[in-house]
């Protein structure tokens, strides 16, 4: 029979669930590591829209001001696949459910913040590879930012806090869904989320009620600060939500997160029913 | 010294199905305690709570010393769980799965590395230990399953239905595992379908139904508390099967079982020997041949069908 210690100061505490978040993040980030095929499938959407989109239809879409639409279009992408990444989040939270995975975890000494941090952090370095790739071939088509590296870093931040937001709502909805079917659902429901917005048509184009929801959409808030803050076209159309993009952009996700982080922690200890 | 587990009236309802309904349970500590009971008894029930995953509704439960709902961390501290259904890490290999859960057991890592490679020798997974379990048959996952709950010998373990799905060479393995485990001081609650298998690991039994122990004790106890012994006649090719349940009904007294397709007879023989010479010396008389006689203990099955029909029937 094995010695028990359980760590019992807070300075132990503290060490002990550092030490197993890191446990759990390198464990998360190995599953994306051994499924490359799942990896390069996400990108394949923003990667085969930036073609579609930037050539294709590229010539048809004007925006207003003139610029070149594939300047406008690269931040939408960017900020359409932080919200894809919500998809990612929730199948590897009902995935390691419904294996058993997260009971076995849930019987073991390790804190619910560990197995939470573990998997934000990997989601977030995850979201950082996806924006390496999709920048590098924003480069290759000509796209650029204009505002120096301090404005691409900031931008980058935006798009990360937004989809550190939603791995709280990927959580909690993973949590929820428990069926892998019930959450391959959900990309579907996704698309209009990442769709009506001003990804790839600035709002003041679409029929006015639409346009509306269009600029609500916290995503377009995030996309039009980065646009903003990378220098690229942002079609101003003089609305109070585009002029306060910045502020929105900050503002959205911290709302989502007040909301969605307790009640993922909460649907944690539910999952002991 | 505390016993390593005690349950005392564990209610739980799921909507309006009562799983657990007063359920009393001791294990006392270094023991393996054998947990029996037909499909949707509450055996699982039972260990999801013993183990924290789930809170009871009512009742009382200690494990290794701590309650398990007002000090749930100290008793994961203190527990290992082997479910029904294999929890392993499909995306790492079987030696990363072991070493992740030795580091989550607070090993370090040249430790984990040790113990990961002294538990795929243990249950033979050295040539399958750097695959990953996608490509494992349902035996090696579930050895894998339960190497892991191995990493640290936890002081109460349970298993739930461990051996299903594995093969007899492999179960026996498992066995070995398992008392090996209680030799150095585990005490184990296991759950099984297997009667041969409490016979063979428990030191006690509790057989469980509708969510309430209904009865409790040794395995040879609850054999006793069988109608005792019994003896089985095989008759020969072309004997009547009833003919000889007469003659040994008339011998003891009791009402025979009679197996028309495998040609046995089987009664009650509470005075053992007596009767076995009595039932010899009645057939020989008759000029009834047969096959076999023979005196024997009833097996877990039949104390198990008697027990839960009785409570099915009270």
């Amino acid at each position: 029979m094995s010695t028990v210690t359980v760590p019992r100061t807070r300075p132990e505490r503290l060490r002990v669930a550092l030490s197993d978040a890191l446990t759990m993040t390198r464990r998360n980030l190995r599953y994306w590591w051994r499924s490359p095929e799942e990896v390069v499938g996400a990108l394949a959407f923003p990667l085969i829209s930036v073609l579609l989109f930037g050539y294709v239809f590229g010539s048809a879409m004007v925006v207003p001001g003139g610029a070149d639409y594939k300047e406008y279009l690269l931040p939408g992408l960017f900020g359409m696949t932080m919200v894809f990444g919500l998809v990612n989040t929730v199948a590897a939270v009902v995935t390691d459910r419904a294996r058993g995975v997260t009971d076995r975890f849930l019987t073991m000494p390790v804190a619910t913040s560990s197995i939470l941090a573990g998997r934000a952090a990997a989601d977030v370095v995850r979201a950082m590879a996806d924006l390496v790739v999709l920048i590098g071939c924003g480069y290759l088509v000509g796209w650029r930012w204009h505002e120096g590296m301090a404005g691409a870093l900031a931008a980058v931040g935006l798009l990360l806090l937004l989809r550190f937001a939603l791995i709280w709502v990927g959580i909690y909805v993973g949590l929820v869904l428990r069926s892998p079917d019930a959450a391959s659902v959900l990309y579907p429901l996704v698309l209009p989320f990442a769709m009506v917005a001003n990804t790839f048509v600035p709002p003041a184009l679409m029929p006015g009620w639409l346009g509306a929801v269009a600029e609500t959409n916290p995503m377009s808030a995030t996309v039009a600060a980065t646009r903003e803050l990378f220098g690229n076209p942002s079609a101003p159309d003089g609305s109070w939500l585009t002029e306060h993009a910045v502020p929105l952009a900050i503002g959205w996700p911290v709302l989502l997160l007040v909301v969605f982080a307790p009640l993922a922690v909460r649907q944690y200890r539910r999952a002991r029913r | 010294m505390e016993p390593a587990v005690v349950a005392e009236g564990l209610t739980k309802n799921f909507g309006s199905t009562r799983a657990l309904d007063g359920f009393d349970l001791t294990v006392p500590a270094g023991t393996v305690c054998g947990l029996l009971g037909p499909n949707g008894a509450g055996k699982s029930t039972a260990v999801r709570i013993l183990s924290t995953l789930s809170r009871p509704d009512g009742g009382r439960a200690r494990v290794a010393g701590f309650d398990v709902v007002r000090d749930p961390v100290e008793v994961r501290y203190r527990i290992g769980l082997v479910g029904q259904q294999p929890a392993v890490d499909e995306m790492l290999t079987g030696r990363e799965n072991l070493e992740m859960f030795a580091r989550l057991y607070r090993l370090g890592p040249a430790e984990a590395r040790r113990r990961a490679a002294e538990l795929l020798e243990i249950f033979d997974l050295g040539d399958a230990a750097d695959r990953r379990p996608k490509g494992y048959s349902g035996g090696m996952r579930r050895r894998l399953d339960l190497a892991i709950s191995f990493v640290m010998a936890p002081p109460v373990l349970f298993l739930d239905e461990p051996t299903t799905g594995m093969d007899p060479g492999h179960r026996l393995g498992l066995w070995h595992g398992v008392r090996t485990l209680v030799a150095q001081g585990t005490t184990v609650l296991l759950t099984t379908h297997y009667l041969d298998e409490a016979d063979q690991l428990a030191d006690e039994i509790t057989v469980i139904d509708h969510g309430r122990a209904i009865a409790r004790g040794t395995p040879d106890e609850l054999k006793s508390r069988l109608r005792g012994d019994r003896i089985d006649v095989l008759v020969g090719d072309g004997v009547d099967v009833g003919a000889v349940g007469r003659v040994l009904a008339g011998v003891t007294g009791a009402a025979p079982e009679l197996d028309q397709q495998a040609g046995r007879v089987s009664v009650a023989a509470p005075d053992r020997v007596a009767a076995l010479a009595r039932v010899a010396r009645a057939l020989d008389d008759e000029g009834v041949a047969v096959r076999d006689i023979a005196l024997r203990r009833p097996t877990l099955d039949e104390v198990f069908v008697q027990f839960t029909q009785e409570e099915d029937a009270a």
